[in-house]
């Protein structure tokens, strides 16, 4: 390792050191979390917030985006944030169960404990669990590569999350809604954990209500799938604010397991979905879809490593975006296949519709590939909505505006549609309507 | 019903002139068929009624019931009950038929200030229209036009015809690519429509299409002008000696 200079810290930064001074005698942890929590620090003070020169973060700079950092979010008022809850539910008659995690923390009060217990499925505080044994385990982000800026903005503030457990052979009767709420203004650093036991089925819905003000919103999911289980996660990034969102998921997956997401992102200013899916166990499948909306001046990034370490997996990714204004789309995929991965099958596609002139859109796909016995493809393409499908539907009486947005849907529904998980996807079109009616 | 007074038109992008002063009107029950050799202007003529925006007009009008067609926009003229039946019906992936036909149908409602249809309203016609044309709900429940037969896309431009009880017809074409049976249904669908409040424009290069949907006028467009009008038999003195006459007499 080169020695550098020490770094002239922006605003941002200097704000996270102090917010870290304040902060730091009210962050839970054994000794060892600490030690993690000063380390990961330590990386932003050394090497800044990731930005435009670190290749990850070459096309969203987070170190130029973020002009200041608020303090964190105070403990939740439980009251206010069933109302948030209540009120703000994009779900309507969807059957399901529900944990919460407010201002940072898992508030047991408003989860569904007693009825998931009952099926097989336990919660865990990780406020509390980062104090005993678990904690470093829980910290750990194994195979991210060289340690992520986002991942370790999330260590060195972590307040909170829950860990999910399902007994191996439950196969969870309802969708499980975890819903993060900010019931006060102020960032949030949350780590959650679903662990599946062999043979254990869950769909799980991550959406967000609520408003962190200027503080950004750093979760980070730890998925880890026993041998021939099945998770499918869809997760929500839909938002007006200008606080940067930024998801990570980790997936450990093992063999003849099935890993099913899909990354919806509609109207933040600045958002990343990153993913590290990493197969540990034959004869397992990856099923990654991403659908993308940003306008005005915002930036959505979808970037996902998944790293074929082993033989006999499968993955695909497909990811939809569309653009309007002067937004800017970007996609990072990549596909590691090892040398003794064989009969790997991996398929990945991008595809973008730019609404305006000034729209851009950053696909990168990417194969490194060792072993000479696999099938991997990948494709990009970024156009415009074609003139003659738009005349034929108003040549029908279809106004313009109707015509392009039947085009948009049919153009994000194909990835979500492949996706599946209807009950839990049928609502989604209500949101691509609402973020083409505010541009 | 419509009327076209001395229309010149050209390809936007190029300036290329394709109607050199149309002259043409239609009354309400009539059906005109125009007819013409490849690049006479069949397809321009329709493409300029329905309103697409790759042509230019550089002189002339059409009235539309009275009302100025060419400051409509396309989904204006459409509410107004103008349709065009495509010679080659666009395929849509991702937008289900019956989405489609429900979308469009309420769309010309309301812009007519109709009350949008009940779902077992819109369902009952469709089924109707459906079964005549023989389509099944299972090309209905497809994306539109998606992997349709040639004949599948002619009976689909039909059925939304149909559906959409326009009061002007414009079909260009709508023989191209159909068999026998084809032919016979979709002909079937159109004379349907026919009545005393409804006209039709039926753009063909065939003799043929005539035999089934027959024409109270034969026009015959060449080079960007109508250049021999007369009645069904004209049709069939067509098929018999060709264009080369009406050419010549263009130039």
């Amino acid at each position: 390792m080169n020695a550098s200079a020490p770094i002239k810290h922006t605003q941002a930064e200097s704000d996270l050191l102090e917010r870290f001074d304040s902060a730091k005698e009210g962050l839970s942890g054994s000794v060892a979390v600490k030690a993690l929590r000063e380390a990961a620090l330590g990386q932003i003070r050394d090497r800044g917030l990731p930005h435009r020169r670190v290749e990850e973060y070459k096309y969203s700079d987070l170190r130029a985006y973020m002009k200041s950092a608020a303090p964190l979010a105070g403990a939740a008022d439980e009251a206010a944030a069933r109302s948030l809850i209540e009120t703000q539910d994009g779900f309507g008659d969807l059957d399901r169960y529900r944990i919460v995690v407010a201002n940072g923390s898992y508030l047991a009060a408003l989860s569904d404990v007693e009825a998931l217990a009952s099926e097989g499925v336990t919660l865990t505080s990780v406020a509390e669990a980062l104090a005993g044994e678990m904690g470093t385990k829980l910290v750990a982000a194994p195979k991210t590569g060289p340690s992520d800026g986002v991942i370790a903005l999330n260590t060195a503030f972590l307040q909170g999350g829950v860990v999910i457990t399902v007994k191996s052979g439950v196969e969870v009767s309802k969708p499980v809604e975890l819903v993060q709420v900010a019931t006060a203004k102020g960032a949030q650093s949350v780590r959650n954990r679903v662990e599946l036991g062999e043979g254990a089925k869950l769909r799980l819905l991550e959406t967000f209500v609520g408003d962190t003000g200027e503080g950004e919103l750093n979760t980070v999911f730890d998925y880890e799938l026993a041998d021939k289980s099945a998770l499918a996660a869809t997760r929500l990034i839909v938002s007006k604010t200008d606080a940067a969102q930024l998801f990570t998921t980790i997936a450990t997956i093992g063999a003849e397991a099935e890993l099913k997401s899909l990354g919806f992102i509609a109207g933040p200013q600045f958002s990343r979905n990153q993913q590290f899916i990493n197969f540990t166990g034959e004869n397992s499948e990856a099923k990654i879809y991403g659908v993308t909306m940003a306008g005005g001046k915002s930036l959505a990034d979808q970037t996902l490593i998944v790293d074929h370490a082993v033989p006999h997996c499968n993955s695909r990714e497909f990811f939809k975006t569309v653009l309007d204004g002067e937004a800017k789309g970007v996609y990072q995929g990549r596909i590691n296949v090892a040398q003794h991965a064989q009969k790997t099958d991996g398929e990945m596609m991008t595809q973008a519709l730019l609404l305006s002139e000034d729209a851009e859109m950053a696909n990168k796909p990417e194969l490194e590939i060792f072993a000479d016995d696999v099938l991997c493809a990948h494709g990009a393409t970024s156009g415009q909505i074609d003139e003659d499908l738009l005349f034929y539907l108003r040549a029908r009486g279809i106004p313009e505006d109707e015509a392009k947005t039947l085009l948009v849907l049919a153009f994000l529904s194909e990835a979500i549609e492949e996706y599946g998980e209807d009950d839990v996807t049928e609502g989604l079109e209500a949101r691509v309507r609402d973020w083409l009616a505010d541009h | 019903m419509l009327e076209i007074k001395n229309l010149h038109a050209r390809i936007a992008e190029d300036e290329t002139e394709i109607l050199r002063g149309i002259d043409l009107t239609i009354n309400a029950g009539e059906v005109h068929a125009i007819m013409g050799p490849n690049g006479s202007g069949k397809s321009t003529l329709s493409y300029i009624l329905a309103g697409k925006d790759d042509y230019e007009v550089t002189e002339g009008e059409i009235l539309f019931n009275g009302e100025n067609l060419l400051e409509m926009e396309p989904d204006e003229r459409a509410a107004a009950g103008l349709f065009l039946a495509f010679q080659y019906p666009i395929e849509i992936p991702g937008v289900a038929t019956m989405e489609f036909l429900k979308t469009a149908m309420n769309a010309q409602r309301k812009a007519r200030g109709e009350d949008t249809l009940s779902i077992p309203d819109f369902m009952k016609r469709v089924k109707e229209a459906a079964g005549h044309l023989n389509v099944s709900m299972d090309m209905l429940k497809r994306p539109l036009n998606v992997g349709f037969s040639g004949g599948e896309k002619k009976r689909a431009e039909i059925l939304q015809m149909s559906l959409l009880e326009p009061k002007l017809c414009v079909l260009d074409e709508t023989d191209s690519g159909l068999d026998i049976d084809a032919l016979r249904i979709v002909s079937e669908g159109v004379n349907k429509l026919r009545g005393p409040d409804r006209a039709m424009v039926v753009i063909t290069h065939y003799q043929r299409l005539l035999d089934h949907i027959v024409p109270d006028v034969v026009h015959v467009l060449s080079k960007g002008r109508i250049v021999k009008t007369g009645d069904k038999d004209l049709a069939l003195e067509l098929e018999k000696n060709g264009y080369a006459d009406y050419i010549d007499t263009a130039a």
